[in-house]
């Protein structure tokens, strides 16, 4: 927290690896990877997203519980995408009986 | 602030609930996460929703995604990103307790977020000339099925209006901070409000970080 100020050059050095990804991910978009078009692009999505949580929210400097919390947003982003949609992607993949 | 003898002195800083100004200030953090928490399930229903449907009609989602402006959308994620940069060395200058440098970095950061609002506004007018609105007048060209479009602009003006409301929140949160940052409120040992608000700004950042490749640019490769 406040007893953790950063400088100024690690705020400039994040925003400007944060700008260059965004032109990375929107160049990269245009080369054809198939299926891992969507997997790039998630991926430098989440390293932009770990850079703004780590030193633009100060989680790097959070108490742990405070870390736990926020990494229990996985968590349950998780339950909530993986039940879904191992529901939807496997219907119709076994026969319903009498039907 | 009446001192009494022997009364414990409460400040902002230090409330009469909490043991040290530290405690205070973590706890604060931790309630915003908290419901940072709530916002990222809020924003992951529809994120579901968009990769199910996404899923199914694979083809008229490609064709619809890629009728959005990558670049325009790739410049108003740096004009975010940016706002986000004004926003922590605003938060930076809170603790430091420099006040004038804090009113510069706010003002900053609220113009930062109304151009983003403005680019958008731009882009959804774009999208009524295009008839791109779901609805009775909805046409987009080339998509033998109507509908699946239908779906991917409903989805798309749900998750950007969304976090554009977010962002009109956000820039009324600002205000306030500006107001009393000009009052001469914040100050070293108490800019928690300062802290919380940056917090947010931060995460509504985060939520565009996933909108924007997912709306505008995983299916651009196969034009």
């Amino acid at each position: 927290m406040s007893e953790h100020v950063d400088s100024v050059k690690t705020y400039t050095a994040v925003w400007l690896i944060l700008l260059i990804l965004t032109g990375v991910t929107t160049g990269v978009a245009y080369i054809d990877l198939g299926a891992f078009s969507v997997v790039i692009a998630l991926l430098i999505a989440a390293v932009k997203m770990l850079l703004v949580a780590l030193f633009f929210m100060h989680m790097r400097h959070s108490t742990k519980l405070t870390q736990l919390a926020a990494a229990g947003a996985f968590l349950w982003l998780f339950i909530m995408m993986a039940f879904t949609l191992a529901d939807v992607w496997t219907r119709g993949l076994v026969g319903t009986p009498g039907r | 602030m009446a001192e009494q003898a022997h009364a414990p002195v409460e400040s902002l800083a230090l409330r009469e609930q909490f043991n040290t100004p530290e405690q205070q200030k973590e706890s604060s953090a931790f309630g915003m996460w908290i419901f940072l928490v709530t916002e990222v399930m809020f924003f992951g229903g529809l994120f579901l929703a968009y990769t199910i449907y996404r899923n199914t009609y694979p083809v008229v989602f490609g064709m619809a995604s890629t009728s959005l402006n990558a670049v325009i959308g790739a410049l108003n994620t740096a004009v975010l990103l940016c706002s986000s940069f004004t926003m922590v060395l605003g938060v930076r200058a809170a603790q430091l307790g420099r006040r004038r440098a804090l009113v510069i970095f706010l003002i900053l950061t609220l113009l930062l977020g109304m151009v983003f609002l403005g680019v958008k506004a731009y882009e959804w007018n774009q999208k009524f000339v295009e008839h791109h609105i779901p609805g009775a007048h909805f046409h987009f060209e080339g998509a033998a099925e109507q509908g699946p479009a239908q779906l991917f602009f409903s989805l798309y003006f749900v998750m950007t209006g969304l976090h554009a409301l977010h962002m009109v929140v956000g820039a009324g949160i600002l205000s306030w901070l500006l107001y009393h940052a000009v009052r001469g409120r914040f100050t070293a040992e108490y800019m928690t409000p300062v802290d919380i608000a940056g917090l947010y700004w931060h995460f509504v950042d985060i939520i565009w970080i996933f909108l924007f490749p997912l709306l505008y640019l995983i299916d651009r490769h196969m034009r």
